[in-house]
């Protein structure tokens, strides 16, 4: 057992892989790094504190306990990491400039989750049809695992984690939230980033598969339920929140408030609500 | 007059999940991971000759590769497949190798290289061709025949039979399966993406052979399972294999492929049902035979022609049922498990009758009401079944459907409507809850329950909120972690009606000792009062009857010299429940439009009129019940697991060929709760819904498509070449 090679402040990705540069972290990811207890002094704080992070009190104890981590029995195994054909890439996400070396051919989606800690993009099928991993690109949604971090040099992204200011919420998130516009919470990032990139796509009076006249020049589109849902289609949900993402969106998109789908009937036996 | 219970309220896990702050299995930062890829088996049956792993272990990054030739065995001596433990070959897309590498990418790459050279064997995959054997009893029990239901079915007036079948379908939950395994010493840490820590944590106890409590569970957020999480997969225990190989920790997902092989499935089932009848309509005999695949070596069963059995008044009812071993993984449970597969059957069935009988498909259902359980004679504890008929009709319009098919139409599209019954039973299983007061307020609940997605976190809070008079903000409620006391797997649509009622049982034994501490006061203001006398409500304990004669809690624990309150309760299930059957029923009502020249069908509206007791948060409810909906469409008319016979193996195994309803297949679904107050079921009176809701679907949008097209569609899913 080797309790240096595991002590927690150096352990992370080994250094040849250079991660997130910590001068450009926001005050966020910093919180963050904090909360996950990956710098040393705070990493105490962080133990005295209620799982706030998500993190369950089992995590707690591991981070609390290097053993967690050591040999029980021979030696620890540790190759020397050579990424082949490392690119060294630079992006902008959620606003703070990141720049990592990358295996040539990981995703955006893996370069979010596995080395920039931002787990909100979601792989669901990691082959481009299931939307759940659906980001912000420059101003356009793109699905993050169909895009190598490689070719993401100079790029603006934008993450589930990106939309809300503090506690202020992006107005689609907080439409989801009014109309359940989820159930298990794993396609949510993906639907949101989805339907935040469409009001922009309606403004600009981009043409769907469903739109009537696509000769018709281009200006901000008025969406139906069925733009809505053909424009939304790329995002699977197999809890079946549909008609609630609808009802958010559209909530969203005309201002105008959405009814719920449900009715206490009259002949339930108890006080109706 | 409930100040929570019944009224709409948002997840409290709402903020997390909009924000990407909920964590899933995957998703936690572990310093030092390592990364595990699955190399799969590509012949159904047979033995792997050799396997070369050379040249994928001289590839950069690559820590270690487990095949069987090195893996620990298992000391577990469950039928359930365990990976890497042999040669032998059971079916196409077994792990045969896990790759460890630095990263993912590394892992993958790598077992790409692996070699290997296989024995083959003659396999079967189809059913129908394949061996069959008695299916296991279930949990309740194999049903013995009721009455004489050849004899029955022989002397009837009218006689329908139809064979049906149900292709292989999969969950598909959007969180792919997932752990991260990590060892202290001889205990064991896992993240996990399960239903039930607990089963879990047994299970990989059992098959390290070290003790329970050596082995810890976590799963806080589940992204998906619908099943497929209740039984623990193979992948936690080859993930913990690697993890204590490498002495690191070791991160394992399965690929969206892997799901297809690696957690179970719906299983195919083959179904015939003949139904004897009087011309007035009044049921004398059903022999409902069923035939579901299982795999070589473990049976599952699901029972699905036995939910029928407590459905319609009918004396004679029988329900052979059969399992095909084929060599494929073994099923499991899948949402409605049995039950949707059987009611699609006996649904359609019942629509087949009403058209030879020329009586409403309606109708014939109330004809054939079951006032009392008609397998035990017991009374039901509740059953507003009737009343869901007619509301249901009443907001569908029904009355206004033309019998005749092909009857009503929409422009260039035909307009069907349909009808089906569900049923599910209302469940209770023993559950623990440890709930802490506070002197400032705040409330900590723990449960090692499961949310999968139906809002588990949000309406244990609104039942703890409620009975302890406490708003639900102030509570913190944890899930998910085997230090938790113990719950029942999140499956069967039992969990509010457990962990809901161990949850207002710990309610109120901290009443108890809130009011023990106030009548041991000196000039105590509630001196001489009884437990039923006092409540909690808004913040503190009252007297009912002079509710300004009250002590926060905050009071109450300054006065006892305590900074909390805690108590762990177990609730049981209450033993008058024997003498009654406790069931949730459901009346579905559905509108397609059918383009027959394109083969399209749209479900258009669908009115869910549901009776489960009583409803906790119908904002929480009414997505369930679309959930239930959403499923249904995707089992009527889209999902099938195809597989090459050929090869063993199945094909569809991406989200593009398997095909689960997207926005654009999905219309108007309403629900109508019909509530019943139900003493017996439990304290809450609550039945569970989740199931419920999916169950009559299927058959519901079969009967609709007949309804508009006048052809009956006899074999899910009803796909556009089938219909042109």
């Amino acid at each position: 057992m080797n309790e240096e090679k595991f002590d927690l402040e150096d352990c992370g990705n080994p250094p040849d892989m250079a991660t997130v540069e910590s001068d450009v972290l926001t005050v966020d990811e910093e919180k963050l790094l904090d909360e996950l207890g990956i710098f040393g002094e705070s990493r105490r704080k962080f133990l005295g504190q209620v799982s706030t992070a998500g993190l369950s009190v089992l995590a707690m104890q591991l981070l609390a306990e290097n053993e967690a981590f050591a040999a029980s029995n021979g030696d620890v195994k540790t190759a020397a990491v050579k990424l082949e054909n490392a690119v060294k890439v630079s992006m902008k996400v959620n606003g703070s400039a990141k720049s990592l070396d990358v295996d040539s051919r990981m995703t955006l989606l893996d370069a979010l989750r596995e080395r920039m800690d931002l787990t909100g993009s979601k792989k669901g099928c990691d082959h481009g049809q299931c939307g759940a991993c659906t980001v912000i690109v420059d101003g356009q949604r793109v699905l993050s695992c169909l895009t190598l971090a490689a070719t993401c040099e100079g790029a603006d992204v934008t993450t589930i984690e990106g939309l809300a200011t503090g506690e202020k919420l992006h107005p689609v998130q907080a439409a989801f939230i009014k109309h359940d516009g989820f159930q298990c919470g794993y396609c949510t990032p993906g639907q949101i980033c989805s339907a935040v990139a469409l009001m922009e796509e309606a403004k600009r009076g981009d043409a769907s598969y469903v739109t009537e006249n696509i000769q018709a020049k281009a200006r901000s589109l008025n969406l139906s339920d069925d733009e809505i849902r053909e424009r939304m289609s790329g995002n699977l949900c197999r809890c079946g929140a549909y008609p609630n993402i609808l009802r958010a969106i559209k909530e969203v998109h005309t201002g105008k408030e959405q009814a719920q789908g449900w009715k206490f009937s009259e002949s339930s036996e108890t006080e109706v609500a | 007059m409930a100040k929570y219970i019944g009224k709409e309220m948002s997840r409290v896990d709402g903020f997390a999940k909009v924000t990407g702050q909920a964590k899933y299995a995957s998703e936690y930062k572990i310093p030092n991971v390592a990364y595990g890829y699955i190399a799969q088996s590509e012949i159904a049956k047979g033995s792997i000759k050799s396997i070369d792993t050379s040249e994928a272990e001289k590839q950069s990054g690559v820590l270690k590769i487990l095949t069987h030739l090195n893996c620990p065995k298992t000391k577990s001596k469950d039928e359930a497949f365990a990976a890497l433990q042999s040669d032998k070959i059971v079916f196409s897309g077994q792990p045969i190798a896990l790759v460890i590498a630095e990263t993912f990418e590394q892992a993958r790459f790598a077992a790409r290289l692996i070699k290997t050279e296989y024995l083959k064997a003659e396999h079967v995959t189809e059913a129908e061709k394949a061996p069959t054997v008695e299916a296991p009893a279930g949990f309740f029990g194999k049903p013995k025949p009721r009455g004489d239901a050849n004899t029955a079915f022989e002397k009837s007036e009218v006689k329908i039979e139809a064979e049906y079948t149900i292709p292989i379908e999969h969950h598909n939950a959007m969180e792919p399966h997932a752990a991260i395994a990590m060892w202290d010493g001889g205990k064991l840490m896992v993240f996990d993406k399960s239903q039930g820590v607990g089963t879990v944590q047994g299970h990989l106890a059992e098959s390290f052979g070290i003790p329970k409590e050596n082995v810890s569970v976590s799963s806080e957020f589940v992204g998906g399972a619908f099943g497929s999480a209740l039984n623990p997969n193979y992948y936690s225990f080859i993930a913990a294999c690697a993890a204590r190989e490498i002495n690191r920790p070791v991160k394992l997902n399965y690929t969206r492929r892997q799901m297809f092989t690696g957690n179970g499935y719906r299983p195919y089932t083959w179904q015939k049902v003949r139904i004897g009848a009087s011309r007035d309509g009044k049921l004398q005999s059903i022999i409902h035979e069923a035939v579901g695949n299982t795999s070589s070596f473990e049976n599952f069963g699901e029972n699905p022609n036995s939910f029928g059995r407590t459905l319609y008044k009918c004396e004679n009812y029988d329900t052979p049922y059969r399992l095909a071993k084929t060599d494929l993984p073994t099923p499991t449970w899948m949402r409605a498990p049995g039950a949707v597969s059987g009611a699609f059957a006996l649904e359609s069935a019942l629509d087949e009758l009403a058209y030879e009988l020329n009586i409403d498909p309606l109708e014939l259902r109330m004809i054939n009401y079951a006032e009392t359980d008609p397998e035990t004679g017991k009374p039901f504890s509740s059953k507003a079944l009737m009343e869901c008929f007619k509301t249901g009709a009443k907001k569908f319009g029904w009355e206004k459907r033309k019998m005749e098919p092909r009857s009503m139409r929409d422009g260039r599209w035909l307009v069907g409507w349909g009808t089906a019954t569900g049923l599910w039973g209302a469940y209770q299983a023993p559950a623990t809850m440890k709930m802490t007061v506070r002197k400032d307020g705040s409330v900590y609940i723990g449960s090692a329950t499961a949310d999968i997605g139906p809002g588990t976190y949000t309406v244990i809070t609104m039942i703890a909120a409620e009975y302890l008079g406490i708003e639900p903000d102030k509570i913190k409620f944890e899930l998910g972690d085997t230090k938790l006391p113990n719950a029942p797997m999140q499956g069967g649509s039992l969990t509010v009606a457990s962990v809901g009622t161990a949850a207002h049982g710990a309610a109120g034994q901290i009443k108890q000792k809130l009011l023990e501490i106030v009548l041991k006061m000196k000039n105590s203001p509630m001196a001489d009062a009884k437990i039923d006398d006092v409540e909690l409500a808004d913040g503190v304990l009252r007297t009912k009857k002079d509710k300004g004669n009250s002590l926060t809690i905050g009071q109450i624990l300054q006065e006892g010299g305590l900074d909390e309150v805690s108590v762990t309760h177990t609730s049981m299930p209450g033993k008058e429940r024997g003498q009654y059957t406790t069931q949730a029923h459901g009346a579905q009502f559905v509108e397609v439009k059918v383009d027959e020249e394109l083969g399209i069908i749209k479900v258009t509206r669908v009115m869910e009129a549901t009776a489960c007791g009583r409803i906790m948060n119908p904002k929480t409810s009414h997505s369930q019940e679309m959930g239930g909906v959403v499923g249904g469409i995707g089992m009527a008319l889209t999902e099938i697991t195809e597989i090459d016979h050929r090869y063993g193996r199945m094909t569809t195994t991406d989200l593009a060929s398997y095909h689960v309803p997207s926005h654009a297949d999905i219309h108007e679904i309403e629900t109508e709760f019909v509530e019943e107050i139900d003493t017996v079921v439990n304290p809450l009176g609550v039945k569970g819904m989740g199931e419920l809701c999916l169950v009559g679907i299927p058959a519901a949008i079969a009967n609709a498509v007949f309804h508009a097209t006048g052809k009956r569609f006899r074999d899910l899913p009803i796909t556009p070449d089938k219909l042109i």
